[in-house]
């Protein structure tokens, strides 16, 4: 390949609140210029992750590298990154940012400004990006575009009569969007003859080629056999493939240069040599100082994962440090619980990103899991002074030994339609909100803003709010610091002992009414044994609740003849099969499924 | 005579090998709501070429045995069962075992006594018919009553009423049956303790020499299946408690009767316990004729040069075709083997099915049967399910304990 002129390269990323629009964007500019054909058109080409399609929402920041010919007559080459919009993944936006010059910021014609608009706009603004505003839907009949471009005007400060106004949709102006593309984002700056500078700002682990890492060139030139060094962990490799990437698909180039975006291989088998944010020099020719690289982020939701088949532990270290290579922000360590063994606490940057993450290691890992209640990070004061932060409940102190606890709030965003702000406020109320103020966007929609402790809203309130919204609320919310509370550690006592992994903090006024309802749940969940079970909730060795499994009473088939004896038998070996999947605590056998749907306290 | 098919001083080798047949008559006037049998109305023509089809397999099956080396067998019962069998032509029934009898081959001797059983449904028998069963060689006939109570037989969609069994056991009497079987029905919809316990007695007082006395099951696919997949359905089953209740005093009262429970379901006067149902208890060999009916036999044609260890007592459970065109037209070779059980898994049978029979397992037998220890293929689970009350060991026996019969399949499958 001859050198490219940096000139004619447009490196940015497309950032927008969920669903306003932006992977649809991303397919229809893929397709507009020729990289697939409408037909090889896959609805979300970026979202290649089954788990991406399947909800619809972008996770993993993907790049792509296309061709355009614009109205200048010039060929250029666009890289484009697609980012995720919904909050959890926040960090994912400011990395692929790091790696551009410019975002296409893509705004809902009919809803406006939303959160996470704001949000990205200051990621990227942190980035000193320039940022190209979009107004998209307008095929929508309550599409208000000029009412949107003011808003933006108003509330972000940036220019915007201009903004192309497109439907991504139906692919009405989005040529418009590529030629501000040109126009207006400036192309990369790089000085192609100086030593090597290049920003990992993403990697994934590929059982052939091992270690991927995305990279945008700073400066310099990277090839095969290029002998390269990580400058944070001083790992050197050689080069073994560089390219761009294809939509979907590695395609591997000769060289990368300053300005360019893409990939490299080095036979990186060992996971933790690479890490996102790191910069790659040359070995032989280092550069002077390191990219600024990424702020660590700090993980807002805990649980405990273990496997299933505790046989399987090794395979999941493996399947979490590959994960961790691909999603920066997941953190976790060992831990064991006498209930479900060996396993790891692992933090998450909120519901949403655990979720995903127990998914991902479900589907790609192909591992089957046991997580307990998740839990936020609590601030407990010891009598003596000094102040642990406390991520597992099995590790808080005796309480003779707390001065006081203190919990993390948020301030929450929950836009509404009107005829549910009653109902929502209730919600919010029952789950100790503080009510800060209401706006109403439209005579129909409002926006209700409430400081709630975290831990309130990671059990069930988002299907707490969808249920009494008929699925209309939205939420978002931010840290916004801690409080202090009265607050309680509850356990759960099956068969008169305590079980760790079904243990949680909760606020002290609640104890009684939670640990009743985890106990009418498990009753339920735990199947009918030899013996009576007593199920028992308990504070400080206080017994709060208490129901009792009673014993089976009848498990026998009236008949068994020639006929039967197979099919009976059958059913004996699936009885039986259904008790491996149980944990056995003491000598009472807990399905596993039970851990995760005592969490799940119904709504009514 | 339950002595004499059970421990005999004989050492299983060198026994002569018992074998049973079934045979089915898929055919029925209606199909029960608790059904889920392998059976359905249809008209007299294709009853007709089923019986047929029904002696064509038989002679296959006769000739084959006479092609196996070695093949020995003593014919231990015969069970023509449904369906409801008595509602063909006594006739074809005759047929059938004339059948069995003219073309039994050398190799097969006719058990002294052979315990030959019908079952028959009332409403469907008459005199003439019950005689010329008698006169063909039946020897046994099971009734099907369910329920003294003739609003609970309307809830199972019996066609007949309680009268009308009344009157099926006093012509069975009177054709010369002196062993009849009654077939009862606990746990049904609407009913009571007391409506049980009445049940029971009126029966016990005709004096039959057995009662087979069943715990509703609901099958899924059955029409009772689905109502009482409802919450709220009426009239509303037992509760588990009163269920188990019934289960007991089925045994106290059939007791004052002289009955004795010799199987999980299963009561008889001394002597008259079944032979044909010991036999799938006790892992006789067993031959099913007819539609979809399950055969347990040795597995033949690898020669004993080559077989490899343990392979020479590998068993095999077949099973004919359930799609009745299919049958009629090949009865012979429409079979596919559900199940090849080694003899490992043939311990797990011998165990499972062993333990529904209130005498239990039999220590020695294992011995015999399989030349190892039962307590040491199964000892940890033997010690376990003792301490837990649900199994006990006297006179070289293992048997369940009461409460063990409540949790039959807690405790069988331990052994799978």
């Amino acid at each position: 390949m001859s050198e490219i002129d940096q000139s004619k390269i447009r490196n940015f990323s497309i950032v927008a609140h969920i669903d306003h629009g932006k992977s649809t964007l991303a397919d229809r500019i893929i397709e507009m210029t020729g990289l697939l054909t409408s037909r090889e058109m896959q609805s979300q080409v970026l979202d290649n992750m089954e788990l991406e399609r399947e909800r619809g929402i972008t996770i993993k920041a993907q790049a792509c590298r296309i061709i355009y010919n614009a109205k200048d007559g010039q060929e250029y080459i666009l890289n484009m990154i697609d980012t995720p919009g919904h909050v959890d993944f926040n960090y994912e936006v400011s990395r692929s940012l790091a790696a551009c010059d410019g975002a296409v910021l893509v705004v809902d014609a009919t809803q406006g400004v939303e959160a996470q608009t704001l949000g990205n706009v200051y990621l990227a603004l942190d980035d000193d990006l320039e940022i190209v505003p979009v107004i998209n839907k307008i095929d929508l009949p309550s599409a208000d575009p000029q009412r949107v471009i003011d808003e933006i005007e108003d509330i972000i400060g940036i220019e915007a009569q201009d903004a192309p106004q497109i439907s991504a949709k139906t692919g009405e102006h989005v040529d418009q969007v590529l030629e501000a593309i040109v126009s207006k984002i400036p192309a990369p700056k790089g000085d192609r003859n100086a030593p090597l500078k290049a920003l990992i700002f993403d990697s994934v682990y590929d059982s052939y080629k091992g270690v991927i890492i995305s990279v945008r060139i700073m400066d310099g030139k990277v090839r095969r056999g290029s002998r390269i060094k990580m400058m944070a962990t001083g790992a050197v490799e050689e080069v073994v493939e560089v390219g761009y990437f294809g939509p979907g698909q590695f395609i591997p180039c000769d060289e990368l240069d300053a300005g360019m975006v893409g990939y490299i291989t080095a036979s990186i088998k060992n996971v933790s040599s690479t890490r996102v944010g790191d910069t790659v020099t040359e070995a032989d020719h280092p550069c002077e100082k390191a990219l600024p690289g990424y702020k660590k982020v700090q993980p807002m939701v805990y649980c405990g994962i273990y496997p299933a088949d505790s046989a399987k532990y090794q395979d999941l270290r493996d399947a979490l440090e590959k994960l961790q290579l691909n999603d920066a922000s997941l953190s976790y360590e060992p831990e064991t619980s006498a209930a479900l063994g060996f396993g790891f606490r692992c933090g998450f940057l909120g519901l949403l990103h655990l979720e995903v993450v127990q998914e991902r290691l479900e589907r790609e890992y192909d591992l089957d899991l046991v997580t307990t209640a998740p839990g936020v990070v609590y601030r407990v004061h010891k009598t003596d002074g000094s102040m642990m932060e406390l991520t597992n409940p099995s590790n808080l102190p005796d309480p003779s030994e707390i001065d006081f606890m203190e919990e993390p709030v948020v301030r929450a965003e929950i836009m509404v339609t009107t005829e549910f702000v009653g109902s929502i406020m209730q919600l919010c109320e029952e789950r100790r909100g503080i009510y800060i103020g209401m706006d109403y966007m439209e005579q129909t929609r409002a926006v209700l803003h409430y400081r709630l402790p975290l831990n309130e809203i990671i059990y069930d309130f988002f299907d707490a709010l969808k249920s009494r919204s008929r699925g209309y609320a939205s939420l978002d919310y931010e840290l916004d610091g801690y409080q202090r509370s009265d607050l309680v550690k509850l356990d759960i006592l099956v068969n008169k002992e305590t079980v760790d992994a079904l243990s949680f903090i909760v606020f002290a006024d609640s104890a009684y009414d939670r640990g009743r309802k985890m106990c009418e749940k498990l009753k339920e969940e735990i199947p009918r044994q030899l013996f009576d079970i007593p199920i028992q909730a308990a504070v400080n060795s206080r017994i709060i609740a208490r129901e009792t499994v009673k014993a089976l009473r009848k498990d026998v088939l009236a008949k068994c003849y020639g006929g039967d004896i197979s099919r009976k038998k059958k059913l004996l070996e699936k009885q039986k099969e259904g008790k491996k999947k149980m944990r056995q605590i003491g000598s009472v056998e807990i399905p596993q499924k039970a851990f995760l749907n005592v969490l799940k306290l119904d709504e009514q | 005579m339950p002595e004499q098919f059970g421990v005999s001083g004989t050492p299983y080798m060198e026994k002569k090998q018992e074998i049973e047949l079934y045979l089915h008559l898929p055919f029925c006037v209606k199909k029960c709501a608790y059904c889920d049998f392998l059976s359905f109305p249809s008209g007299a023509e294709t009853q007709t070429a089923y019986v047929e089809a029904l002696k064509r397999e038989i002679r296959a099956f006769f000739a084959e045995i006479e092609e196996t080396e070695g093949a020995e067998y003593c014919l231990r019962s015969v069970f023509i069962g449904g369906g409801t069998p008595s509602l063909l032509p006594a006739e074809q029934i005759a047929g059938i075992l004339t059948e069995i009898r003219s073309d039994l081959p050398g190799a097969v001797s006719m058990g002294e006594p052979c315990e030959i059983t019908i079952e028959a449904n009332p409403g469907t028998l008459d005199l003439q018919k019950l005689s010329l069963y008698r006169n063909s060689g039946i020897n046994r006939i099971s009734i099907g009553c369910q329920s003294a109570n003739d609003r609970e037989l309307k809830v199972l969609g019996r066609i007949h009423s309680f009268a009308d069994f009344q009157k099926s056991f006093r012509l069975a009497r009177e054709a010369g049956f002196e062993n009849i079987n009654v077939d009862l029905m606990a746990g049904l919809p609407g009913q009571t303790r007391q409506s049980w316990e009445k049940t029971l007695r009126t029966v016990a007082e005709r004096g039959p020499e057995h009662i087979s006395a069943y715990s509703l099951i609901l099958e899924e696919g059955t029409p009772l299946y689905h109502r009482y997949a409802e919450k709220d359905a009426f009239p509303p089953l037992p509760d588990e408690e009163t269920e188990r209740e019934m289960y007991h005093r089925t045994e106290e009262i059939l007791r004052e009767y002289g009955f004795r429970r010799y199987e999980i379901s299963n009561y008889a006067k001394k002597g008259y316990e079944s032979v044909h149902n010991t036999g799938y208890w006790d892992g006789t060999f067993y031959k099913g004729f007819g539609l979809g009916a399950a055969s347990l036999l040795p597995e033949r044609g690898i020669p004993s040069g080559e077989r490899a260890e343990g392979e020479g007592k590998i068993r095999l459970r077949v099973r004919n075709t359930e799609d009745l065109n299919r049958y009629l037209n090949n009865p012979s070779s429409c079979s596919h083997v559900e199940e090849r059980l080694t003899v490992k898994d043939q311990m797990a049978e011998f165990m499972i099915l062993g333990f529904r029979m209130i005498r239990g397992v039999s220590l020695w037998e294992f011995r015999e049967r399989f030349d190892r220890d039962l307590e040491d293929v199964y000892g940890s689970v033997l010690q376990k399910q003792q301490s837990e009350g649900l199994l006990e060991k006297s006179g070289g026996r293992l048997r369940l304990t009461e409460r063990g019969l409540d949790l039959a399949n807690l405790v069988m499958e331990e052994y799978l």
